[in-house]
């Protein structure tokens, strides 16, 4: 066992793969290392962000959601309220015109009364005219008594 | 195939053999060849395979095998980030490839001792020592390219002058000045002596333990492994493999941690020593 160029050979070849490792393993490795590193970071990030992104979106939704219903209740109010007065509109609609059905029959009524007491105020005159004449056939001269009968009928 | 090689006449001679390099040269040009072959394989096999799922590295869902090295970078840069200071391009890559490298190296001792050079000695390779960190060239190449980094970063850092006034002036002012620089040099080079002879004397007892247990079955045996399973059917030698198998099995799995632990010890005093040098006293 001695000390001989085996030494200097030996430094040589770990020269050598110092070199080697030094320039085309350890930067390389350690690039890939860092750059894996930075994507997970990135990643993590990403993914914070997006749950974050995910709850303004959920609350965004809910205070839609919300704003919906509350219109909504107010739309329903709304229609509920026109509906009582197209309802209540109509049944005053209604009244009106059972007045005027009501208004009109009576007035109708009214003249065919009229009409049948002067036209029964007629007969009433003739038949009184006859019975008197029957009466009276004998004592009242017609013509003598014309002027008192007509102020007669006209009196019924 | 065994014809062309003799087998180990004794114990001794079987460990002397496992223990020696398969070499070129002479002297100072001595070179390790199958040190430097395992080096350079598992430091390929760290590379290319790193590299791999560094090319296919994508910032999405990662595959296995992305998942491990990212593990790998994400565990020597906490150890960076915790021990390291400075800032640095060089430290933490420098640390992900010894940890690595170490370990794979040190892998090596987990591997049955006769197996692969067995395998060479079939393809006609006399000797061959598979566990790289057991050659104190090794270790002493990792350490010694550290400390010449400790040395580079404390002048990058503090300045020549203030360099030379940290190994002149520390700790007892300008007039022990000799004294200063004999404390700092001791100081400074017990860090890659100590760095190169502890993973060197971790690993090269474990593998001389691994050898030893290997004995059991040899002194019983034959002279080879082809030899001792050939000589399977006497009742001695499959109780020395049965004692073999579970010593074997044991020492391996204390092993196991032996081996992490010495790459991540020399990967973590790596960075303290040069976070060190980036420190002004």
């Amino acid at each position: 066992m001695s000390i001989n160029v085996t030494l200097f050979v030996q430094m040589l070849v770990f020269a050598l793969l110092v070199w080697f490792t030094m320039k085309f393993i350890w930067p390389v490795i350690l690039e890939a290392m860092e750059e894996r590193e930075q994507r997970i970071a990135d990643g993590l990030a990403a993914a914070e962000k997006g749950r974050s992104e995910l709850e303004a979106a959920a609350t965004e939704a809910e205070s839609i959601v919300s704003a919906a219903r509350d219109q909504a209740r107010d739309i329903l109010g709304k229609a509920n309220s026109r509906a009582a007065g197209i309802v209540e509109e109509a049944r005053t609609q209604g009244e009106e015109e059972k007045r005027k059905r009501l208004e009109s029959a009576q007035a109708e009524i009214d003249v065919e009364v009229n009409r049948a007491r002067d036209e029964l105020r007629g007969q009433v005159a003739a038949i009184a005219v006859a019975g008197a004449e029957k009466v009276l056939a004998r004592e009242i001269d017609t013509d003598a008594h014309r002027e008192l009968l007509d102020r007669l009928a006209a009196d019924l | 195939m065994e014809d062309a090689h003799e087998g180990p006449a004794n114990a001794t001679e079987y460990i002397v053999h496992h223990l020696t390099n398969l070499h070129v040269g002479e002297g100072f040009w001595n070179l390790h060849l199958d040190s430097v072959f395992y080096a350079v394989v598992l430091g390929i096999l760290f590379a290319a395979s790193f590299r791999f799922a560094a090319a296919r590295a994508t910032a999405g869902v990662p595959g296995r095998w992305q998942n491990f090295v990212e593990m790998m970078v994400e565990f020597v840069d906490t150890q960076v980030r915790d021990s390291f200071h400075g800032t640095s391009r060089l430290i933490a890559p420098l640390a992900l490839t010894i940890f690595c490298w170490i370990f794979l190296m040190n892998f090596m001792d987990l591997v049955p001792v006769d197996l692969l050079p067995e395998v060479g000695v079939a393809m006609g390779i006399e000797y061959m020592k598979v566990v790289p960190t057991t050659d104190l060239n090794i270790t002493f190449g990792m350490s010694i390219t550290v400390f010449l980094l400790m040395i580079f970063y404390s002048i990058k850092i503090k300045g020549a002058g203030g360099f030379a006034r940290e190994l002149l002036f520390h700790p007892f002012g300008k007039w022990m000045m000799p004294f200063n620089f004999l404390l700092k040099l001791v100081e400074e080079l017990a860090k890659p002596v100590s760095l190169a002879l502890r993973l060197f004397g971790n690993l090269y007892a474990g593998e001389l333990i691994f050898i030893l247990i290997a004995l059991f079955t040899l002194s019983a045996g034959g002279h080879t492994l082809t030899e001792t399973l050939l000589n399977l059917a006497s009742p001695a030698t499959i109780s020395y493999l049965v004692i073999q198998v579970i010593l074997g099995l044991a020492w391996a799995l204390f092993h196991i941690l032996i081996i992490t632990l010495q790459a991540f010890i020399f990967m973590m005093l790596t960075i303290v020593y040069l976070s060190m040098a980036h420190e002004e006293h």
